[in-house]
């Protein structure tokens, strides 16, 4: 099961890196979300992939059952993925405030820091 | 020159608090010291140390020896002296008590580094000594060459500081701890060590730019551009002879070798007979005392070469001689320019007759200079002559140019201490008139003491050069004798040599001057090579800064997809870590798995090719959704929880946001963008190859099960996954909150106060 | 979206989000819940309301300015890690208190892990909303 997770994870970031390559703004934070996506279902598959047993101990138990899926990755992704949409939501408030103040989404437009002519 | 020259102005009452609170502390100082001169001189070596780093083997341990005593009281001693000296020549202002907080903080670091008995504590103090000292060269800091200047110093000193550091991390490898007092007994065994020759090098780097030795001298003579009192003390007494404390210091643990011993002869040497002609050609009596100052630096690392009593006796005298009249002429220059307006030579002259004091204390500071008896400087000249032909190297070489030298020093003395008050009339701009008090007890003091030293020299031999000698060669050399009168000898009779060619070279000075001068216009020059590669760096980074940031998003995520692409694809390739392509097992593939996987892909597929923001939005969601599913699947719940409702919150905040944006355009489509296609699917086939590669191999499982086995029992939960995150790894979640919470409220703020400054 | 009936759904339905969010909290220690997912769920209920009746009327009914929550959470939960330092433990380490604890049952549990898991909701909620109401107002 892991060598497809591996093969959708490998989509997602080549769709991703081609939106991220765009000089739409926009483009490029559809591409964010994507890899987010991807880096999140890569560090999940990176701890094996366990069918339909939840980390829990069950009542009266001491310790969980023979197999459940691996806890630590699913932690890990859980932030990630809070922390992932903060990246996103602060990335679209800037992509906003750019469009107001300069009036283009297109990245090759945008010269203010360092202008075209040094 | 009027630059640092006093602003008059009534003083305020807390900048004169400063300026003597300053003077007190040095003066209380110099007093603990004194008491130490007792022990010290009995043969006893004080030592306190405590704690600082005790994992990495550094302590803040500090001794007291007759090396860092010696330094020491000329630290405070002097220090004390310049302070009260510049309480009347910075008299009113407008920095005046920044002035005398960098001089403390100057006077607290120097102090530290020469009691430092730990590596690592001295190369604290040595780096704030190159930090106080460059804002005192650019305590002017209104001019653009005192910035030039104090910017100079700072990245010699702290460039040889850097290698030092290196150098002191290789050594406390090699012996095993940063304990001075332990290396220096292991000398033997450092020079057998493989990294001897590293270690020196890098030390050597370290003692030679810190005290200006060619080829780093370039940097001491502009310094000069502080004021008169720091040059004084910094630049002649004690900042710069910092690189000589540290030889000294580690003499017992480097020396003894040939590297060592023709190293510092040829760098010493060359700077002193260099440092020599240099001097007789200024006619600033700030350059020709910095000059000067180089000639002694020099002398002293050429004596610090040597491993034999007269040479290391020798070169402690000698730096007690020099710091006592190089501090003493330059506070008289510094007193020339303040009464007088001017410190060319060439528009000095006949000042006895307004500065008797001044005069008085130039002439003593001078023969002590020059090496006449009975002052000390003329004991230290018979000792240089004396350790000159004691040196293993090359006495002839070595003594012939220390008699270079010091005739020079002697044609010198005449400039800077004779001719000025004697010869001629003055053309000044101000009419002279004789210093105040507080400026005239320096020179004063500074300089009668060279003389009463000369005639007792056992007041400084026993407590001071005797232990100093044991402290440098480990107590393994006997100390020579400081005595006025050694019988007719071969030093007496190169002092002769030296006195009559030091006059001979005094009456040809200008002449001497103007050649050397027309000489010096066509040879190259440091100063301006710094400049050019100084203007190379420059250069170099504003290319490697047009090419990085070039201020194109494109090609910022273009660099880093392409690193990503050669560093992690390239490292496949070449380890050979990649297994090859695997079998997909479709026989385990359910109904449910190849539908999520549809899903995904379709919602990838959809949110890449599309011109429609809805659109998007939609194949961003069924992405979304299918991610999720994966996470049911395959035993996640809170994970699978958290990525629907995240998602429900990306759509949300899209349908705000995004659909007041523009149109995506249709020209940045694929068929303008095959390049970018080509990457994109590379870079998604090496993250494929990877985790094929990571999921195939083993997993280590030694933390999952620790979770395991002890959510329960130890930490009170049956949700393994939570328990992770609010209990076992609670500060990685603290970090995390933290970081949504300032993502949450930057984005808040960029909102906000975007709509408070347009109002 | 000046709809009566979403507005007088979105009360009710904001309301059930609320409930079911702090429900999701408490739960998460044992079962999939906390924190993390509280927080979310609770930011949820109020943009709902937000967008059915205003963001002006959503900031009232929250009382607090959103962003003063995330920080009052982020404090909360740094406290609650350095409560363990005062019983000479590590920082964040969780301490507990077991009321009416017998020896068959632990009783109700009480802990500076639950304090955690609270300033967590509270980030989150607070950060998010922060975020999305001043998005709102500013469109």
């Amino acid at each position: 099961m892991e060598v497809v997770i591996s093969v959708l994870v490998g989509a997602l970031v080549a769709a991703a890196v081609y939106l991220m390559l765009s000089r739409d703004l926009l483009r490029f934070l559809l591409g964010l979300i994507l890899i987010s996506n991807a880096a999140n279902l890569s560090i999940f598959v990176a701890g094996r992939l366990t069918t339909g047993a939840p980390p829990l101990i069950a009542e009266g138990q001491d310790f969980p059952a023979d197999q459940v899926a691996n806890a630590l990755p699913q932690a890990l992704v859980l932030t990630a993925i809070v922390i992932g949409f903060g990246l996103f939501a602060f990335t679209l408030v800037l992509t906003l405030k750019a469009y107001k103040r300069l009036g283009t989404l297109d990245t090759s437009e945008m010269r203010i820091a360092e202008p075209r002519d040094e | 020159m009027k630059s640092d020259a006093a602003h008059e102005a009534p003083a305020k009452a807390g900048q004169v608090l400063s300026g003597w609170l300053s003077v007190a502390i040095a003066a209380g100082l110099f007093a603990g010291f004194w008491q130490a001169l007792g022990p010290v001189g009995g043969g006893e070596v004080l030592r306190w140390s405590r704690d600082w780093v005790p994992s990495a083997g550094i302590s803040l341990s500090f001794l007291i020896d007759g090396l860092s005593l010696t330094f020491a009281l000329l630290i405070t001693g002097i220090g004390a002296l310049v302070m009260l000296y510049s309480t009347k020549y910075l008299a009113g202002h407008p920095h005046f008590a920044r002035f005398f907080l960098y001089l403390t903080l100057f006077m607290a670091s120097m102090l530290g580094l020469v009691l430092a008995d730990n590596l690592i504590t001295l190369f604290v103090f040595w780096e704030l000594t190159s930090i106080t000292s460059y804002l005192l060269i650019g305590f002017t800091h209104t001019s653009a060459a005192s910035r030039r200047s104090a910017l100079q110093a700072l990245l010699v000193t702290g460039a040889g500081g850097l290698a030092l550091l290196a150098g002191m991390i290789l050594l406390g490898d090699a012996a095993g701890t940063y304990e001075l007092s332990e290396i220096r007994l292991m000398g033997d065994a450092i020079r057998e060590h493989g990294l001897y020759l590293p270690i020196l090098i890098l030390f050597l780097i370290g003692a030679f730019t810190k005290s200006a030795q060619i080829p780093f001298h370039f940097w001491l003579p502009n310094a000069m551009a502080a004021p008169t009192p720091v040059s004084a003390y910094l630049h002649s007494a004690t900042m710069v002879k910092a690189g000589v404390y540290l030889m000294a210091r580690i003499h017992p643990t480097l020396a003894e070798t040939d590297v060592w011993l023709w190293t510092l002869t040829i760098a010493g040497a060359s700077t002193a007979v260099f440092a020599s002609f240099m001097a007789l050609k200024q006619t600033d009596l700030k350059q020709v005392l910095a000059y000067t100052t180089l000639m002694a630096l020099g002398t002293l690392t050429l004596f610090l070469a040597a491993d034999v009593g007269y040479a290391i006796t020798a070169a402690m005298t000698f730096l007690i001689v020099h710091s006592l009249y190089k501090a003493a002429l330059f506070l008289i220059a510094g007193i020339i320019d303040h009464e007088t307006g001017t410190r060319e030579v060439s528009k000095l002259g006949g000042l006895a007759r307004f500065m008797p004091v001044t005069t008085a204390a130039a002439a003593l500071a001078a023969l002590s200079m020059a090496g006449f008896p009975p002052f000390l400087g003329f004991i230290g000249k018979e000792l240089k002559y004396a350790g000159a032909l004691a040196v293993q190297s090359e006495p002839f070489l070595v003594a012939s140019a220390v008699l270079l030298a010091n005739a020079l020093m002697l044609a010198v003395a005449g400039v800077v201490a004779f001719k000025p008050f004697w010869r001629g009339q003055s053309a000044t701009p101000m009419t002279p008139h004789e210093a105040p008090w507080r400026m005239l007890a320096g020179p004063v003091i500074l300089a009668a003491l060279g003389a009463l030293l000369g005639i007792m020299p056992d007041l400084i031999a026993v407590p001071l050069v005797e232990p100093g000698v044991k402290a440098i060669s480990n107590a393994e050399l006997q100390p020579a004798e400081l005595k006025l009168w050694a019988g007719v000898n071969l030093p007496l009779i190169l002092s002769g040599i030296t006195i009559a060619g030091g006059v001979a070279l005094y009456l040809v000075h200008e002449r001497l001057r103007d050649w050397l001068q027309s000489a010096g216009e066509r040879a190259p020059s440091f100063d301006k090579g710094w400049d050019s590669l100084i203007d190379q760096f420059k250069a170099g980074a504003a290319w490697q800064t047009r090419v990085l940031q070039s201020g194109v998003m494109r090609r910022y995520v273009y660099t880093i997809f392409a690193t990503l692409l050669i560093a992690v694809g390239g490292t496949l390739v070449w380890t050979g870590a990649f297994g090859g392509i695997p079998t997909v097992p479709f026989a385990d593939l359910q109904m449910k798995h190849w539908a999520v996987v549809a899903l995904i892909i379709a919602g990838a597929a959809v949110t890449t090719v599309t011109n429609s923001r809805i659109a998007a939005i939609t194949g961003l969601g069924a992405v979304g959704i299918g991610v999720a599913l994966i996470f049911i699947i395959f035993g996640a719940p809170d994970v699978a929880i958290t990525q629907l409702l995240v998602e429900t919150l990306v759509v949300v905040l899209f349908a705000v946001a995004a659909l007041r944006l523009p149109l995506m355009k249709p020209e940045d489509g694929f068929p303008n963008r095959k390049l970018d296609a080509l990457i994109a699917t590379t870079i998604g086939l090496i993250v494929t190859a990877i985790l094929v590669t990571v999921t195939d191999g083993p997993i280590d499982r030694r933390l999952s099960d620790f979770f395991e086995s002890a959510s329960w029992t130890e930490a009170f939960g049956r949700n393994i996954v939570n328990v992770i995150l609010v209990d076992f790894r609670a500060l990685d979640t603290f970090g995390e909150i933290a970081v949504v919470a300032v993502a949450g409220v930057a984005a808040w703020a960029l909102l906000k106060g975007g709509k408070e400054a347009s109002k | 979206m000046n709809s009566i009936i979403l507005r007088a759904g979105a009360r009710l339905l904001v309301a059930i989000l609320l409930v079911f969010s702090v429900f999701m909290l408490l739960r998460g220690h044992n079962v999939p819940g906390g924190g993390f997912i509280g927080g979310l769920l609770g930011a949820v209920g109020f943009i709902v309301y937000a967008i059915s009746c205003g963001t002006a009327e959503a900031r009232e009914a929250l009382r607090y300015p959103p962003e003063n929550i995330a920080l009052v959470g982020l404090g909360a939960s740094l406290l609650s890690g350095l409560v363990s330092m005062v019983f000479g433990d590590d920082p964040f380490t969780g301490q507990w208190l077991f009321l009416g604890a017998t020896e068959d049952d632990k009783g109700l549990p009480l802990s500076t892990v639950l304090i955690f898991d609270i300033g967590v909701y509270l980030v989150v909620m607070g950060a998010i909303l922060a975020l999305v109401f001043a998005l709102e107002e500013e469109v």
